[in-house]
């Protein structure tokens, strides 16, 4: 036999069994199906979904797991691995419970292929061949997918908070606030100044109320950095007014020595408006008896 | 580069229109503190939009220049300092202690004329 025979024979090896194979999980598709879905039930996987949900979606799998094979191609697989993500990911389903029901319908498969043949291990052997690394290719697939689906709607949800984060509103002509909410990590504060920076340019805004009372703490990096964009926004001529310290904010910027003649502070978010629009020779007025 | 200074009024107006060598700004310093003398002005405007950086020496100067105007008898005010320059500028320490500063020229014409006018009413 020469080299080409032996390829030949080879290729027939690993051909003929998928082809078995693929026939045989379609022939037993409901009783395999039913096994799967118990033992993902049995290993609580897809808790958020509800049994219907959960058998609809892996009668999907399970044909699309089997067409995979057949064709051994990944691209339906891997469209429909996306599809599938982007619908369980807003359910809060774990990266582990994926990849978990992939293996368990590999080893369900894997099982009733031991059964089927295990009469002739010869056969076994090169249906494990043929199976095993298109099994392997399917879960990684899968997984892939899944993990990628997650990283994007990470990314994109990072983008909105960061987009979202930081809102530099005019109240008034010339007075601008900045209410800032959260953690405040020091990537976050840089953004802060900046926008505050660029928008006391933009609007020609004289006083800035900051309002940070949805801060409960911050580190002395950060405090210091406050004290920096206060004195920033001095030297492009507008005056500063922070609101809403929490006594542990309090303490910190105490701590760290803040010389409190240069940062104007106010209690809370009306009273620095009001001593905005003072600075700025605003007088609010009431024109009438407030309506019922 | 020399730094045209403009007389309007009562005040002195030097636009600084490109980055200054450290002789320049000292130079600058000079003709304004001397040029408030001769004019009797009552203020300086220091119009630095153009320029994307300050170092300490500027800075310094510009400082030093402020304090010594103000012994001759004239108000000053820098005006059209960029945000990153602001920032920049307070990271590294320098922050104009006792210089009034405003957005633009026409915030920094705005203070003067509040300025002098309670000087003027006193």
């Amino acid at each position: 036999m020469g080299l080409t025979g032996l390829q030949k024979d080879s290729k027939r090896a690993s051909d003929v069994p998928l082809r078995d194979i693929v026939a045989h999980l379609a022939e037993n598709r409901a009783q395999l199906r039913e096994e799967w879905v118990r033992r993902i039930n049995d290993a609580q996987l897809l808790t958020a979904m509800t049994k219907d949900e959960l058998f609809a979606e892996a009668t999907s799998v399970y044909d699309s797991y089997v067409d995979a094979l057949e064709t051994r191609t990944l691209e339906s697989l891997e469209a429909y691995a996306q599809n599938l993500s982007e619908r369980i990911i807003p359910r809060g389903v774990e990266t582990h419970e994926v990849v978990g029901i992939v293996l368990l319908l590999r080893d369900v498969l894997a099982r009733s292929l031991f059964t089927k043949y295990h009469d002739n291990p010869a056969l076994l052997d090169r249906a494990l061949d043929a199976y095993e690394p298109a099994a392997n290719s399917i879960a990684i697939t899968v997984a892939v997918g899944f993990v990628r689906e997650r990283e994007r709607v990470i990314r994109q949800q990072q983008e909105s908070i960061r987009e979202l984060s930081t809102p530099v509103l005019q109240v008034r002509e010339r007075l601008l606030i900045q209410p800032i909410i959260g953690v405040i990590d020091p990537h976050r504060a840089r953004q802060l100044t900046e926008q505050l920076l660029r928008g006391i340019r933009d609007t020609r805004a004289r006083v800035v109320v900051i309002d940070i009372t949805g801060v409960a703490a911050m580190d002395a990096n950060v405090a210091n950095h406050l004290v920096l964009t206060v004195e920033a926004a001095r030297l492009l001529g507008a005056s500063v007014i922070v609101t809403g310290l929490s006594p542990e904010i309090a303490q910190t910027l105490v701590n760290i020595g803040v010389d409190l003649g240069k940062m104007r502070t106010v209690g809370d978010l009306q009273g620095g408006i009001e001593e905005a629009e003072r600075l700025l020779g605003y007088k609010v007025v009431p024109v009438a008896e407030p309506q019922a | 580069m020399e730094v045209p200074i403009l007389k309007q009024g009562p005040y002195l107006i030097a636009i600084i229109q490109s980055a200054l060598t450290d002789a320049d700004i000292v130079h600058l310093r000079d003709a304004l503190v001397e040029k408030v003398g001769r004019h009797r002005s009552l203020g300086v405007i220091i119009d630095v939009t153009a320029l994307d950086v300050m170092d300490s020496f500027a800075t310094g100067t510009l400082r030093d220049m402020a304090h010594m105007v103000l012994l001759r008898g004239a108000e000053t005010v820098i005006v059209g300092i960029q945000p990153d320059v602001a920032f920049a500028m307070v990271h590294m320490g320098l922050k104009m202690e006792g210089v009034a500063t405003a957005l633009d020229l026409e915030e920094g014409l705005a203070y003067l004329d509040q300025r002098t006018k309670a000087a003027r009413h006193r």
